[in-house]
């Protein structure tokens, strides 16, 4: 069943992470910790609960068709039917980038028809494959730079609760990790500058910006500086894509969390040689992939995360 | 990025100068380049060639050359005629490192 604890609400905001094998992750924001709920009734209940819903997803990888996932573009599509079909339409969706494999014409047009066909408003993060192009990211730029800053950061809010994109794919430097730079953080500090401690935070981007494995890259070299920004708020949710699977933590009022991909599954830090694609038996593959939604709710009620795969 | 440094390899990479031995070709597996450290003789053309399922490029650290994104199994080739230590990474993947050492 889900927790509750109201009863605690300025303890920490809680956000709930319920999983769908194989699709996309679907956050409830609704007080303060982060919660795997791993059946859809449950879903279902924290979203009726919550004043509003958002989804996540990442990874699509449009283009791979390698041997871990032939059929991404399939993949995909399937996790999109899986978010038309929800009986409530969330507010909003946020893609944590890799949007296309290899930055193409051809891969950002499927994306635009495929996920602008569930008719939501999808707020989009570059990763490192959609800046290949010949112009180094002018193709995302072009698609989804309106309105924001630099390399594509920007934010808005919804329903009380303040979104944050960062861009942490762009100047990466030998040997480093995930990258913001001066000019974003000194953005960022300027954005927050005259927001109350109450305002919930959700902040996103492709790279995890604390650091989840850096003998892999996976983490953000002045990530922390983001923390440092954000820890007077009573509840930050920093949502990433990246490294293709969930891992989750809670670190006082904050709460990280990483959603799946609707296209391959990548290796648990340190399991395996090298972080690339990784291969599992094709009965396996639906319980891989996936999609994250979050409930919000009003008030000090804990945000809700629940990822659900494929194969729910 | 000047032209006359590099030129993409899209088959013709192993045509190139019947002197070079297989020590010229960089092969890109599981997230490394191998060999890791080559020591080549100036006017070497120097081969990458990226045979992981996953997109990688080969990034100059003094910003020289950025070559484009290689998917699996593309390659791309790059004469160095300047001696001394060229340092590289991967602009994808940035912890991806190597180093070719040019001698006179």
């Amino acid at each position: 069943m889900q927790e509750k604890n109201e009863t605690e609400p300025s303890r920490r905001h809680v956000l709930e992470c319920m999983i769908w094998a194989g699709t996309g992750v679907l956050w409830t924001v609704s007080g303060g910790i982060p919660k795997s709920l791993g059946l859809l009734g449950e879903a279902d209940a924290a979203q009726a609960q919550s004043a509003f819903t958002f989804l996540q997803i990442s990874d699509s990888h449009i283009g791979f068709n390698k041997a871990a996932n032939p059929h991404a573009l399939d993949t995909l599509k399937e996790a999109i039917g899986k978010i038309e079909a929800l009986p409530a339409k969330p507010a909003l969706m946020i893609h944590t980038g890799d949007i296309t494999h290899l930055s193409r014409a051809d891969q950002f047009d499927d994306a635009a028809q495929i996920i602008g066909g569930t008719g939501l408003d999808v707020h989009y993060v570059p990763g490192e494959h959609d800046l290949v192009d010949e112009g180094n990211g002018k193709a995302y730029l072009d698609r989804y730079g309106k309105g924001t800053k630099g390399a594509g950061w920007y934010a808005f809010d919804q329903n009380g609760v303040h979104f944050i994109a960062l861009v942490n794919v762009v100047n990466l430097k030998a040997g480093g990790l995930g990258n913001l730079g001066a000019e974003q953080l000194a953005w960022l500090a300027d954005d927050l500058r005259d927001k109350p401690a109450s305002t919930p935070i959700v902040v996103f981007a492709h790279i995890p910006l604390w650091t989840v494995y850096a003998d892999w890259g996976w983490g953000t070299d002045d990530g922390a500086e983001v923390l440092k920004l954000l820890r007077r708020f009573g509840s930050v949710t920093v949502l990433n894509g990246h490294i293709h699977q969930i891992i989750q933590k809670i670190e006082g009022n904050m709460t990280f969390h990483t959603a799946r991909s609707t296209a391959f599954p990548q290796p648990v830090p340190g399991t395996a040689p090298a972080p690339g694609p990784m291969t599992v038996p094709a009965d396996r593959l639906p319980h891989m992939l996936g999609l994250t939604r979050v409930d919000v709710s009003i008030g000090s009620k804990p945000l809700a995360i629940t990822d659900t795969t494929l194969a729910d | 990025m000047k032209a006359s440094l590099f030129a993409l390899a899209l088959g013709l990479g192993l045509l190139a100068a019947p002197a070079l031995g297989a020590d010229t070709k960089i092969l890109i597996q599981n997230f490394t380049f191998t060999p890791t450290h080559l020591e080549v003789k100036s006017g070497t053309t120097v081969i990458f060639k990226n045979e992981d399922d996953i997109p990688h490029s080969v990034v100059a650290v003094d910003g020289s050359f950025h070559s484009r994104a290689l998917d699996t199994d593309d390659q791309v080739s790059l004469t160095l005629t300047k001696p001394g230590d060229f340092a590289y990474y991967c602009g994808l993947h940035p912890h991806m490192q190597g180093k070719i050492t040019v001698l006179p």
